[in-house]
């Protein structure tokens, strides 16, 4: 049974004399001001576990942001016609645990080729950003791939509306802030 | 404490052997919103009393209107600095009561996973019990290999802190190629910033007379109080549900269960650090035994559990944290029920700090690492 390393370790007379000398406490120092020493002559790398200085410069510097990130959603065109792939099946908004999708559409004849469908087309789409806590559910549901949440985190409005985004916005994405770095 | 129709005189006021103060709900060192009611003589601490509900969102009754599917992302906001601990717990509880086998390959990514929080989730108790007992440089050192676990998980799950880890029968995205080397790379750093963590900490001498004999619970009362985790395992007590009531693949990983001897908030804080270290070999080991395969088992698309109760438990870095489940046989659970291990853990606070100093009492609410999320739920 491993116990771990307590009192009884500190009461031998090598340890008094370390104390008495303030071991404990150059020890700590010594440790810091390495870093201390180092963080000002090393430069900050990405890659490498030891560097010293950690902090990213994000908004200096575009942050880093994985492929998996759920961010801000988008509504995906198919590439070729550029029309929405949203077939208004309303399975993201089912899915959604605090219903932040509203999908909105109507039944209308729709000529394929030769033969005219009848077809719910998508109108609306409205989504909550204020309310989502980007669960990656809606996204899951869809059966088309259409609503994506992408990696886009810079959500910040001045007004309480902005959080309400319309199908036009989702189609586009926000504006991008564009960093030198 | 002043009586109704007394005047406060400076007589009254400076005679009067007891006072009855509030420390928090805004109290940076009661770590979210727990409002702690104190009544001292002086500096000594005679009672205690705990306010808690200020985070209280229903997640219980919630949970009574939502699909098993919608319910995941809930319970990342219980313990939100362990939010993959508690995905693990509820997506086990569905999947007993469904009856599912989940691929092996899964289980092991979702102990490795597990494990990695636990590492993130006491790294962050380690640093944020430092800071409130003075040791500033800690929280650095601490939150830069947490941002390193952070990392990983959001190029894995694709968020840092409420990640929705799991799904119900598996994993949404299997492993990213660069995770395992990602992984192994920081477990090979991690021992020498855990030694450079000690070399602040063990022998400090302020470190030490903060901590050692402070709060001392023994074995039977830790145990009478209902306590889990390494609160539980401070005192002495060998139980920890990885072993005791073995679930997903752990039975078949080689770990130890570091214990304390004194039971005071030095030992626990020794426990925590030994189980770190625990932790890396058990990742290395999930890495090492990683197989191939799919990582979702075939789970209906909706999610209908047969009539039945169920309740699972697993050993989350703050102690067990368990969901009981009462299904009725339709979409939605009849009952949800969360076995939160830190509000259980915060009963064991009075029993702590009576006769102890106020400023001790900032040491115990770390030690017994609450997070008030799930406190309140
Ligand atoms: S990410 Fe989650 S909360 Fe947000 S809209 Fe999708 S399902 Fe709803
Ligand atoms: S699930 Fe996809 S296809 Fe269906 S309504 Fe939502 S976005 Fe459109």
């Amino acid at each position: 049974m491993p116990r771990v390393k307590s009192t009884a370790d500190r009461r031998t007379l090598g340890e008094v004399i370390k104390r008495l000398l303030l071991f404990d406490l150059f020890k700590g120092l010594f440790l810091t001001f390495s870093y201390n020493w180092r963080a000002l002559y090393e430069k900050r790398d990405g890659g490498n576990p030891n560097q010293a200085i950690y902090t990213e410069q994000y908004p200096l510097e575009a942050a880093r942001v994985s492929e998996r990130f759920r961010g801000a959603p988008r509504l995906n065109l198919d590439p070729e016609s550029g029309q929405t792939l949203c077939i208004a099946c309303d399975l993201c908004a089912l899915a959604c645990p605090v219903d932040c999708i509203e999908v909105g559409s109507i039944r209308r004849e729709v000529r394929e080729g030769e033969k005219v469908n009848k077809k719910k087309v998508l109108t609306t789409f409205i989504f909550d950003t204020s309310r989502c806590m980007f669960c990656n559910l809606c996204s899951e549901a869809c059966p088309t791939d259409c609503l994506e949440l992408t990696q886009s985190f810079e959500l910040a409005v001045y007004h309480r509306s902005g959080f309400r985004w319309d199908r036009e916005m989702l189609e586009k994405g926000i504006d991008y802030v564009r960093y030198s770095k | 404490m002043r009586e109704q129709g007394v005047d406060i005189t400076p007589g009254t006021l400076f005679d009067a052997e007891e006072m009855v103060i509030n420390m928090g709900p805004q109290h940076p060192s009661t770590h979210g919103v727990l409002r702690v009611i104190l009544k001292l003589d002086g500096e000594t601490v005679k009672d205690l009393d705990c306010d808690i509900g200020y985070l209280h969102r229903g997640v219980e009754k919630i949970a009574e209107h939502d699909t098993y599917a919608m319910i995941t992302p809930y319970w990342d906001r219980l313990d939100y600095v362990a939010a993959v601990s508690n995905d693990l717990c509820y997506v086990g509880g569905v999947e007993k009561l469904l009856g599912i086998e989940v691929p092996r390959r899964a289980e092991y990514l979702r102990v490795a996973l597990t494990e990695l929080q636990r590492i993130a989730s006491h790294l962050l108790w380690l640093g944020t019990h430092a800071i409130d007992i003075g040791a500033v440089t800690v929280l650095l050192y601490a939150f830069r290999e947490r941002e390193e676990i952070l990392k990983i998980f959001e190029d894995f799950i694709g968020a840092r802190l409420t990640a929705h880890a799991f799904r119900i029968g598996g994993l949404w995205w299997d492993a990213y190629p660069e995770f395992e080397k990602r992984v192994r790379d920081f477990l090979k750093i991690l021992p020498g910033r855990i030694d450079e963590y000690e070399t602040l900490l063990n022998a400090n001498r302020i470190w030490l007379s903060r901590t050692v004999g402070i709060g001392v619970l023994p074995a039977d009362e830790a145990i009478n109080l209902s306590l889990t985790g390494p609160v539980l395992r401070g005192s002495g007590v060998k139980y920890d549900l990885r072993r005791a009531q073995p679930y997903s693949v752990y039975p078949e990983f080689d770990f130890e269960i570091p214990i304390g001897e004194n039971g005071d908030t030095y030992d626990r804080y020794l426990v925590r650090m030994a189980e770190i270290r625990q932790s890396i070999i058990i990742i290395e080991q999930a890495l090492d035994g990683l197989p191939e395969g799919p990582v979702m088992a075939k789970v209906p698309k909706v999610i209908k559990p047969p009539v039945g109760e169920v309740y699972f438990g697993i050993e989350a870095p703050k102690g067990e944290i368990g969901v009981y489940l009462v299904s009725d046989g339709t979409t939605k659970p009849y009952r949800m029920r969360i076995r939160p291990p830190a509000f259980i853990n915060l009963q064991s606070l009075r029993r702590l700090s009576i006769g102890h100093l106020v400023a001790d009492v900032v040491a115990l609410i770390g030690t017994i690492d609450i997070v008030l999320g799930e406190v309140d739920r």
